[in-house]
């Protein structure tokens, strides 16, 4: 029974999958206080650390799990907190599989250590029980702007409040969260833990300005100018939905994945009492593979898809998204069309979506991203039934920006041209993000905005000697 | 929050809001367009800006009532708050250089038409506006747009006021007088800017039609505005909301701009319902 204890790690309760497609509370129940106690005491607290190095912001995670299992749960949030910004949103979203927990060496000869469940389960209490008593440096006085609320935005204010920066964050749209609000769906991460987090930022002083659309409402000189900051930090994401061009795509049924989520979770379109619309299809067809795409399908399902199938030109294996989700989309109900890519969107007199035409893929040759490269099978045509389409197919940088802050360098796909640190050649301005990388993760956005909090506390500190 | 400084009915459902909004007024300029939300359950809805004043700090929006979303925002009194208002979004409209322009406006398209020829006039550009409407009691901003240009037609498509029939037809007559317009500028619904998109066509006189296309953020999110122009995809909040009118596929946008509208007549009711409920109890 110890062996098994050992080598099987506790799994996360879930709620059944019947009931959960029914409505759109959280997926995942949570730890108590003994599974999450005997989960960290899996860890052998591995003097190489190698979980850590498997982590984009370097979470101290052998030393949160034996506080962990110790039972002092505040200590073992306060431990992570020392690394990370966001530990329920991390707990939840982040793709551990490929991080931490595939580099856990009870991997090697079992399952390894459930870590972001701990984490969730740590974060949590830690809410719970009040949030922090933060203590303040006293402030000095100069002002940062920070443009976006995203994971990027609010790791990089987090941080520099703590230094003691007066921090003002812009935000586009009328609530603050970025992805974490208009993209994850409320049953993988509840917006009142959002809402929590970024409470939690004002509570440190840091002041959300809404409806504040950067490149439009003000410039970023004008920040450095007349609106009195001495340092912008640009975490404006990767917004730009990306469309595949085939025939049918503008057709009455066929959405972007942005929109179709943007309804559904930042204007909660699934309540009864919310004004903003949303598409309710029996036949739903969502293109693409990663955590948009498993998201999109599971919301079809919630919004009363009968049959909701995911079209991806890979196979299982290559599938983005993680493993989690695609598991959760199964038992969901969702079905896969792998090695398949649509063609042509097909139609009825009235432009309504009737359905896919799709080609079947094969895999050939790894590309230069190391990726095996699909290329259609000849002759290989068929139709699937479809009312509703959901490209998910990835986003590219809002133009935005670029079009009106002159010295801004914008790559191929309209990433911002930064270094490391996320300095753009432009003096003042600071950049990170999805909008510096093209759409990646929340821990990789949250791990470029407090490097470039640490960058930024640098050039002020150099330029006020 | 955002204060209604000002609220007046145009006509029995078009409605015209003065908004406090310093952020959005401070950069505002004539073709752009705000995102309100009239409380927390609201949609977000994206108006063009009829007016603004920079040093008072205010926007002017004119919208017509057509679903749940403007009902509520039309229930809101001068001195109550709305949720939100964000702006200017989109790319102003392109006037440097135009000498001749025939400003073409259709119902409440006007509201969009009248900060345009407004700009005309300033630039010192011989501005002749056309405004049609389907009816009399349908008529807005007849004075503002005949102080706004040089010569001012009115239209109703019954024929009660102003001269019969749609905008195209003086837009035509004008056309086979010789008039040498530079540009035509028109706003309105989308079968009357194709229509008029087609009376310029073959003389090949430069069009720009201002689209409305169903929205969410206006910031090139979420891609639900978007329209074909010459073949090519364009997001009306980033790339418009003006195009080339000869180049616009508008069947295509009256196919999306109908997504929606079984949801919206039904909201429309359910609105309608709650209205009548209220004035019930007030019995």
């Amino acid at each position: 029974m110890a062996d098994l204890q050992v080598k099987t790690r506790n799994p996360m309760p879930l709620r059944d999958a019947a009931e959960r497609t029914a409505d759109f509370r959280e997926v995942a129940l949570g730890y108590d206080d003994e599974t999450a106690i005997a989960e960290a005491s899996r860890c052998m607290g591995c003097k190489t650390r190698p979980c850590v190095s498997g982590c984009p912001v370097g979470v101290p995670i052998p030393e949160f799990l034996r506080l962990a299992a110790q039972g002092d749960f505040e200590g073992a949030y306060q431990k992570i907190g020392e690394a990370s910004s966001l530990p329920a949103v991390c707990g939840r979203v982040c793709p551990q599989e490929r991080q931490c927990e595939a580099k856990c060496m009870r991997g090697i000869k079992g399952e390894p250590v459930a870590i972001g469940a701990v984490e969730l389960f740590v974060a949590d209490r830690h809410m719970q029980q009040g949030g922090s008593k933060i203590s303040l440096p006293k402030p000095n006085g100069q002002r940062v702007a920070v443009v976006g609320s995203g994971p990027a935005g609010l790791a990089c204010a987090g941080d520099l409040a703590k230094m003691g920066y007066r921090v003002t964050v812009f935000e586009a749209l009328h609530l603050a969260g970025g992805v974490l609000v208009y993209g994850i769906p409320e049953f993988r991460l509840p917006k009142h833990i959002v809402r929590r987090e970024i409470d939690e930022l004002c509570a440190m002083g840091v002041e959300i300005v809404t409806n504040a659309v950067a490149g439009s409402s003000f410039t970023v000189s004008e920040l450095l100018s007349e609106m009195g900051f001495e340092a912008v930090f640009l975490g404006t994401g990767a917004g730009l939905p990306k469309f595949m061009d085939i025939p049918g795509e503008n057709a009455r049924g066929v959405f972007s994945a942005n929109e179709y989520l943007t309804r559904v979770n930042l204007m909660r379109a699934y309540e009864q009492d919310s004004e903003t619309p949303v598409f309710r299809a029996k036949r739903v067809a969502v293109v693409g593979g990663g955590n948009v795409a498993m998201d999109a399908a599971r919301c079809a399902r919630r919004l009363g898809g009968e049959e909701v199938f995911v079209v991806y030109r890979r196979s299982e294996e290559e599938l983005p998204a993680r493993r989690e989700e695609v598991q959760h989309a199964k038992e969901e109900g969702i079905r896969f069309e792998f090695l398949t890519n649509p063609v042509e969107i097909l139609t009825d007199g009235e432009q309504n979506v009737t359905g896919l035409r799709c080609v079947r893929m094969q895999l050939g040759e790894a590309g230069a991203d190391g990726r095996r490269r699909p290329t259609a099978v000849a002759g290989s045509e068929f139709s699937l039934a479809a009312d509703c389409v959901i490209m998910a197919l990835g986003t590219s940088p809002n133009p935005l920006l670029g079009r009106t802050t002159e010295g801004l360098v914008a790559r191929a796909h309209g990433e911002i041209d930064a270094d490391g640190d996320g300095r753009p050649s432009l003096a003042g301005v600071f950049a990170g993000g999805d909008a510096v990388t093209g759409s990646a993760t929340v821990i990789l956005a949250m791990g470029a905005g407090k490097r470039a909090a640490r960058a930024i506390d640098a050039y002020l500190r150099g330029l006020h000697k | 929050m955002y204060k209604i400084l000002k609220k007046r009915m145009l006509n029995r459902t078009t409605v015209l809001l003065t908004v406090e909004a310093p952020l959005a007024a401070r950069k505002a300029r004539a073709g752009q367009f705000v995102i309100l939300r009239a409380d927390g359950r609201g949609e977000r809805i994206p108006l063009t800006i009829a007016d603004f004043d920079r040093e008072a700090g205010t926007v002017g929006v004119i919208f017509q009532v057509v679903g749940g979303a403007t009902m509520t925002l039309a229930s809101k009194q001068e001195g109550e708050e709305i949720a939100d208002l964000v702006g200017p979004l989109g790319i102003p409209t392109q006037t440097a250089g135009l000498r001749n322009v025939a400003v073409v406006g259709g119902g409440v398209g006007c509201a969009i038409a009248l900060p345009v020829a407004r700009r005309l006039m300033e630039e010192g550009a011989k501005v002749t506006a056309i405004a049609g409407f389907r009816t009399a009691e349908m008529v807005i901003l007849e004075e503002e747009l005949r102080a706004a240009s040089h010569l001012f037609v009115l239209t109703t498509d019954d024929g009660s006021y102003g001269q019969r029939g749609n905008v195209c037809a003086p837009l035509s007559r004008m056309l086979g007088e010789g008039e040498p317009f530079d540009e035509v500028f028109t706003v309105g619904p989308l079968p009357m800017m194709k229509a008029v998109a087609e009376t310029t066509r073959p003389r090949g006189i430069r069009t720009v039609a201002s689209m409305n296309p169903i929205m969410i953020d206006g910031t090139g999110m979420c891609g639900c505005c978007r329209v074909t122009v010459g073949g090519e995809r364009k997001f009306a909040c980033v790339d418009g909301p003006e195009f080339d009118a000869h180049l616009i596929d508008f069947d295509e946008a009256m196919v999306r701009l109908r997504t929606y509208s079984a949801f919206e007549a039904k909201s429309r009711e359910k609105h309608c319902n709650l209205f009548r409920m209220g004035s019930r109890e007030g019995e």
